[in-house]
Order: structure tokens, then sequence, then C-alpha cells
């Protein structure tokens, strides 16, 4: 039985006075993967951080269901807590938080209790090993001073750990090198069975190892078009002059 | 407690008190006949008497600080202080001889527990005077004095005579030579040559009475090529009227031994807690202070380290937590007087609420010090924006040769950190409390590790119901 994870209604979004989002709809089940698709600027990094609850966005009109529920009162941690998950394009960093420590509580905190300490050590193993992660990297500071592709992989980490329902990648490919990238795609693959993916992306190397149900085009803040993998293709190749006429 | 108690407690978890239970307790205000009295009750020496009464003299006649926070010094009510109490008759060595309930007050702050599992001794002192002592076995077999100062001086005057107030004399300021005329209680600590005392050792003072003034006096020698690490920890219940906490600490450090002290102090918000603490740090000696403070409504603290040998070196780290109501005025002071020694200062403090914290920082380098190195890292985190934060660094340097580095740093709690930890279910306090601890990480790390537990979680408790 499909079972309906996300659904957004005519969604708009502003930042202060200035309309970002300009009335999407779009609907995903279970266990189905999206691509959004589209230039710098068109409202992709938006759409996920709304999702999320970030507070700097007000939605003007429209609405976000999570699981056939209206999202819109719930706040950010109750929304993790729900099983949503942002892989955050820059995520910020945490000076003097070590990242084993920041691990351990936020899965406590979305699980909503602390897993056994020798149980999680070892779930912890496994997912860096996954992912191919020296263990040096829980005594860092989280994010601080790490590479472009260090604080990509922890996103996929805390992915793996945290277990979402719907997980929202915003531009998890990019800074990545080719290598990098197929660990992180294997990641996305390893819960995408249980998970619905939301992804952002410019690009279709993600999308040659993640394949995606559908695909949305994104421009100005509308979805101008959807489609099945071959609308990512065709964009690869052709780039975006083509969307904009249906724009 | 009662829910009235409780309300006026708030979040400071200290905030309990027990019925007051003196044996001796002083009418409030301060003669030279209260200094006297003090002096005849504890049966010192004629000098001791007499240094006492001296510091009187002086404190009456010296002038209030004219910085730091002067209206808030104004409010101190000298005459509504009471200067000596005694709780108990005597300090005993086993916590079953300790009046019950003062011992049950060192039950509910963990102390027995903590002497247990990794001290190497512990000063209780409740009021004005240790209540409990005790030192391990091995440290007395290898000669390490560890007494409260009272019976230090009772036991080692000759050790007492040489040193007291030879790093903070009476004349320092106007609150030493009032610790210098009414002290009573702290530590003296002698530490032979070459002994390592690997536990650390600790004091604890609390306050319980109301309007009370606590005025210890730690002297600490450590004998060449020794070590020690001496920690301090501090509460007392909160009053609706103010408390005065009023210490000096005289650290002495031989050449090539080492001395670090550790304090986290957490008065509650009715205490004025002004305190000096200076070392001198001899040839190839290394003086270090780890100074945490969290409570009190003003604090005016600055330890100081005198580098006064060759290669000496200085460690000052130190973080000031101030929230609604509180002043914390702290810092550090550093005098380079010797060829080749060094140093580092870092700071940090979060003003949270309203709170204000100042860093009150002092870095001298006399011409004979050559070829010395300091380097002094002050960095403020605001929460809001109500609240406050001053540097202010002075700098004497008279020796071209030195070699110094200066960074300061003023930050927010940017809203992509909290909306990065809230987007992992954390809530907005449990993430702010992430953030503050992490930013005082440089400084809890330094600490024993059930002490930096401690700390952290009374961080995220000061963060808890406070974001509106």
């Amino acid at each position: 039985m499909t079972e309906v994870l996300l659904r957004v209604e005519n969604l708009h979004v502003s930042v202060g006075d200035t309309p970002i989002i300009q009335g999407i709809s779009l609907e995903m089940n279970r266990g189905e993967i999206h691509a959004i698709m589209g230039r710098n600027g068109a409202g992709k990094s938006t759409l996920a951080n709304v999702i999320m609850g970030h507070p700097a966005y007000q939605i003007t009109n429209g609405a976000i269901h999570y699981k056939g529920q209206n999202i819109e009162d719930m706040e950010v941690f109750e929304r993790a807590r729900a099983g949503m998950f942002l892989s955050f394009q820059y995520p910020a960093a945490i000076p003097g938080v070590q990242v084993g420590t920041f691990l351990r509580k936020s899965v406590a905190s979305v699980r909503g209790e602390a897993p056994s300490p020798r149980a999680f050590r070892q779930e912890l193993n496994e997912a860096m090993k996954q992912l191919d992660m020296d263990k040096s990297f829980l005594s860092r500071y989280v994010n601080d001073g790490f590479s472009g592709g260090e604080k990509k992989r922890l996103e996929i980490l805390q992915m793996l750990l945290l277990q979402p329902h719907l997980a929202l990648l915003d531009e998890t490919d990019s800074g990545l090198d080719i290598d990098a990238l197929r660990i992180v795609a294997e990641g996305i693959n390893a819960v995408a069975k249980d998970t619905g993916c939301l992804i952002i992306t410019h690009y279709q190397r993600l999308l040659d190892l993640v394949k995606p149900d559908v695909v949305h085009v994104l421009i100005d803040g509308k979805i101008v078009e959807s489609g099945g993998p071959e609308l990512a293709l065709k964009l690869e190749k052709e780039g975006y002059d083509w969307v904009d006429a249906l724009a | 407690m009662t829910q009235e108690a409780q309300d006026a407690v708030g979040d400071y978890k200290y905030g309990f008190h027990d019925p007051e239970s003196a044996t001796i307790r002083f009418d409030k205000g301060l003669s030279e006949q209260v200094v006297r009295d003090i002096s005849e009750l504890k049966g010192e020496p004629e000098w001791m008497t007499d240094i006492r009464v001296k510091a009187y003299h002086h404190f009456m006649e010296r002038e209030m600080p004219t910085w730091g926070n002067c209206d808030s010094l104004a409010g101190i009510d000298f005459d509504n202080v009471t200067y000596f109490l005694r709780s108990s008759d005597k300090t005993e060595k086993d916590w079953d001889d300790v009046p019950d309930d003062i011992k049950r007050t060192f039950d509910r702050l963990g102390i027995p527990e903590a002497e247990q599992k990794w001290l190497g001794g512990v000063t209780a002192q409740y009021e004005s005077e240790a209540v409990y002592h005790s030192i391990r076995e091995d440290l007395e077999e290898q000669g390490v004095l560890f007494l409260d100062m009272d019976s230090g001086l009772k036991e080692h005057p000759e050790i007492v005579k040489k040193y007291f107030g030879t790093v903070v004399p009476h004349t320092d300021n106007k609150f030493s030579a009032l610790n210098t005329a009414v002290w009573s209680g702290g530590s003296f600590i002698y530490v032979p040559k070459g002994v390592h005392v690997e536990m650390p050792v600790q004091a604890y003072f609390r306050i319980n009475a109301k309007n009370m003034g606590q005025f210890e006096r730690t002297l600490i020698i450590a004998d060449e090529g020794s070590s020690i690490h001496y920690v301090e920890g501090c509460t007392a219940p909160t009053y609706s009227t103010d408390s005065l906490h009023s210490a000096v600490v005289e650290l002495i450090a031989m050449e090539g031994a080492k001395i670090r002290y550790s304090t986290v102090q957490n008065w509650s918000a009715n205490v004025y807690n002004l305190v000096t603490k200076r070392g001198v740090a001899h040839k190839n000696a290394t003086v270090e202070w780890v100074d945490g403070n969290i409570g009190s409504k003003l604090t005016m603290k600055y330890p100081a380290v005198l580098l006064k040998g060759e290669g000496a070196h200085a460690e000052v780290i130190s973080v000031a937590y101030a929230g609604e109501g509180q002043h914390q005025d702290a810092g550090a002071k550093v005098h380079h007087l010797a060829p080749n020694t060094t140093s580092n200062i870092l700071s940090k403090s979060i003003s949270k609420n309203g709170g204000r914290s100042s860093y009150r920082g002092m870095l001298q380098v006399t011409p004979k010090a050559a070829g010395c190195r300091s380097k002094v890292v002050c960095d403020a985190l605001m929460l809001d924006e109500d609240s406050r934060s001053d540097t202010y660094p002075t700098m004497e340097i008279g020796n071209s040769t030195a070699d110094l580095e200066h960074e300061a740093s003023v930050s927010k709690v940017s809203g992509d950190q909290l909306f990065y930890l809230m987007s992992r279910g954390h809530t907005e306090e449990e993430a702010m409390g992430m953030i503050v601890n992490g930013f005082f990480e440089p400084f809890t790390r330094e600490l024993p590790m059930e002490y930096a537990v401690e700390l952290n979680r009374l961080l995220e408790l000061e963060m808890e119901g406070s974001i509106g």
C-alpha cells in the first residue's frame, strides 16, 4: 500500500517582503525519490528549508502536509523527532562540541531515548565504515574547520543514524569528488527503501547513482515540468534554456 | 523546601539553606575589638593579632576601588555583615562526627562521594571555619601538609609567618586588607621538595547564614620540583539580602614546581565575590589558574601571577557567565619580571538576560624581562541584545624583545547554528546549551572530569526556561 508521506499544496513562501516560492504542489510517497532541479536562485533550497521549518521563511499561502498532517505549527525539533531530516548545503559549525557527543545526543533526542552506549558504538562504527570515515572524526568539533566533503559526509552519517522517514538533501553532491560522491550515494540508497527522499541538485551525476522516480524542474519559484529520470538527462544535455519557455 | 523558598531560589539548585547552628556568632559590624576578639578566640600568636589590627586600620582608611562596578560596590553595607560565625566546635576527620545538619548539606553537594572517588584530600568549610578535613595517608607519609588555615597557623607557625602576606600584602587593596583583618578558615598546603601530588585536593566553601561574610585565607607552597592541583568549589543559599565573600589566596611555586588552582565559583546571586588571588613562580616554575565564575551578584577577581624567576610560566584560563542581575568583572594579571618567562591568558565570557561580563586584564613586561612571550585571547559570546560585554586590556611593555599576541572577539549565537541543532531534534534551550558548553569547552577540558560534567549540567540548567 502506498503511503503519501509529503504533500505540498500550492505553496507560497516569502523572505521578508520578497516572494521566493510562488505556488508549488507536489506529492511524494514513502520509498520514492524525487529530484528537484533548477538554476541558482530558483527557490530549491528555500523549499527544503521551509519544509524543515526554518524561521526566516514565511508561508504566505498554501500548506505542507507530512504524514497527513499540516505541519505549519510544528517546531523544527518536533519535525525532526517526527522523522524529518535535512541534509544542509552549508551545515553550521558548532565549535567546542565534539562530533561523537553531538551524534549521541541527536540520536537520543530524535528517538526519544538514549541508546545504550554499546549498541550506539556498534551502530556508529558500522555507519562510519560504510561512509569510509575515520574514527578521528568523532573527537573533532562539529563542522569546525571541515572541508566541504567532510561536512557532507557528516550530514549523511547523521542521516544513517537518525533513520528519517523523509530526507531532504540540499545539494549534498556539491563539493564532492567522484569517490566521495559514490560513497554518499550509497549512503542515500541505503536509507531510500523506507524513506522518501527529496534531492535538490544542479547536476545529473548524483542521479546516475541515486535513481529518481520523479524529476521536477523549478524555475522562479514554480515547478514548470515534472517527469521521469529522462527529464534529468535532457537537462544535462540541453541545459535549462528550453524550460524557460515553459515558465 | 517550601514552595515560597523554591520560588525565591529559582533555577539555582544550591539555593537551599539549613537552620543556622551557631555555637559562636559575633554581632554584626566591624571594629578593632571584633578583629581582636576573632584573634583571641582562635588563640593566635601576637604577631598575627598585630597584622590583623594593622590591616583593619588600613581597611578603614582605604578608598573603595574606583573601577569595576562602583554602584554595585556602594551597595555593600559593611555594618550589616556578620564577620565571624562558628557552627561547629572543631574540625572533624570523620564525616560521621560532623554535626548532622551540616553533614547533610555537604552530602547534598556530593562532597563525601567525590572524596571517595577521586580526591587526595578535602577541606569543607561552613561559614567561618572548616568543619571537616582529611588527607590521604600516603600523602601525609610523604610529608605533604594539607590543613585548614587555622590549624596551619597553630601547627606550623614558622611556615605561615614566613610566607603569610608576602604575595598579597594587606595594603594591596581594600578587600585584601579586610580579609587580612578578619580572615578565618581557608587552606594551608605545603608540598615538600620533589613530591608530586597526583590526585587533586579540594576545598569546598559553603555560606549558609544570612548576611554572612566569609573571609577564607589560603596559602599554598610547592617546594622545589614538586606539584599539586588544588580545586575549590563554593555555593550559598539564595537570600533577599546580600552576603560577602572576600578571600585571599597566595601561591608560591619554588624552582621547578607547578601549582594548578582550579575554581568553579557558583555562589548564589546575592553574594558579593571580591577575591584577591595571586601566585609567585620562581625559576622554571609554573602557576596555573583555571577560574570559572558562574554565580554571584558581583565578582571582581583577577587571578595574577608574578613571574619572578627565569623561565617561569603562567597560565590563566577563565570563564565567566553573567545572567540576569549579575556582573562578572574578571580577568587576569601577569607580570613578567624575569627573562624568558612565558604566559598564556584565555578568557571566555557569556552574557545573557541583561547580564554583564567584563574582561579586565593586565600584562606587564619589565625592562629586565628579555625574551619573554605572552599570548592573550579574549572571546565574548552574547546570547541576546540586552546583555553587555566589555574588554579592558592593559599592557605595560618595558622590554622591546617581548613577543606578544593579543586576540579578542565578540560573537552572537547565530540563527543558523540554532536551526541546525534544532533540525537534529534539539529544543531551542538544548541547542543553546550545546552552543554554550561548546564555547566554554577550552576551559571545561582543563577541569577534572567530574567537575566538567557538573559544570556542563549547570550551564544547561541556566539555559532552561530562558528563551521566549
